[in-house]
């Protein structure tokens, strides 16, 4: 078994696992601190695939500022000093064997399909090429990009200021 | 057995069920956006691996970029409105707050 092979399977593991915690801890602070094994092992898995700015993006991005949205959002909405923080799941039952099913199904539909493969995989750095793009192919959905950002911020903004009485 | 593409598949088909499991299961508003965020980390594997294995441009990155973008301004707009509803309502039980006002 090859180098590649093996560190592919440990980030698997961590991937799969910390979303099982996600989907399955009864305390949502554990959840919480799962998703960052899920995000940093993703990150990983782009730097398997060859993708540098991708995984350098998702670690800025996903660890270092939706994992700590989060955060704040769950120490903002509980009483953290309660022993019970709860993280309520109902019809657990069904909905497992509905997962397992899709799990099944998308399994099985993607093992029968023969997929086009490239003759050949490169691992350039890709940086420059996606900088390329962005500005020349990609331009107006890279422009619409700024102005929906800029949007999210005013309306959050917005959204959680106090209401002030007059 | 060499890596290959349909390995990263299979990751991210299980990836899209837990996190659809999240969404179906949690009553936690912020749980459900945990889900939501599992599940979008899902499709950019499958965004960079067929990148990867398929094609040999960077196209499916650049979507996977712009993807990461997008939830991120999601995450923002939906927690906030996660704690506006906490305020009016002192619970984001997303069963408990079914009314857009108060």
């Amino acid at each position: 078994m090859d180098p590649g092979a093996i560190i592919f399977y440990a980030i698997a593991v961590v991937v799969i696992g910390s979303a099982a915690v996600v989907a399955f801890s009864r305390n949502i602070i554990y959840s919480a601190f799962s998703l960052l094994g899920t995000f940093a092992g993703v990150a990983g898995l782009y730097v398997l695939l060859g993708a540098d700015f991708v995984a350098a993006v998702q670690v800025l991005i996903y660890v270092g500022g939706i994992l700590i949205i989060i955060l704040f959002a769950v120490m903002l909405t509980h009483r953290i000093t309660d022993v019970e923080i709860t993280n309520r799941a109902v019809g657990r039952g069904p909905a497992v064997v509905l997962t397992a099913l899709l799990i099944v199904l998308l399994v099985q539909a993607l093992r029968e399909t023969s997929w086009i493969k490239a003759k050949e995989t490169s691992y350039a750095p890709t940086t420059t090429t996606i900088g390329d793009m962005f500005l020349e192919h990609y331009l107006l959905p890279f422009e619409l990009a700024s102005l929906v950002l800029l949007v999210a911020l005013i309306g959050a903004a917005t959204i959680s200021r106090k209401e002030t009485k007059e | 057995m060499a890596i290959g593409l349909e390995h990263y598949l299979v990751v991210g088909a299980v990836l899209f069920s837990l996190g659809a499991l999240t969404v179906l299961t949690r009553r936690n508003a912020i749980s459900v956006l945990m889900g939501v965020e599992l599940i979008l980390n899902s499709a950019n594997i499958n965004y960079v691996a067929f990148s990867h294995y398929t094609s040999a441009s960077v196209d499916g990155q650049i979507y996977a970029i712009f993807v990461i973008m997008l939830a991120a301004a999601e995450a923002a707009v939906g927690l906030a409105i996660v704690l506006a509803i906490f305020r009016i309502f002192h619970t984001i039980d997303v069963e408990a707050a079914e009314t857009l006002k108060e």
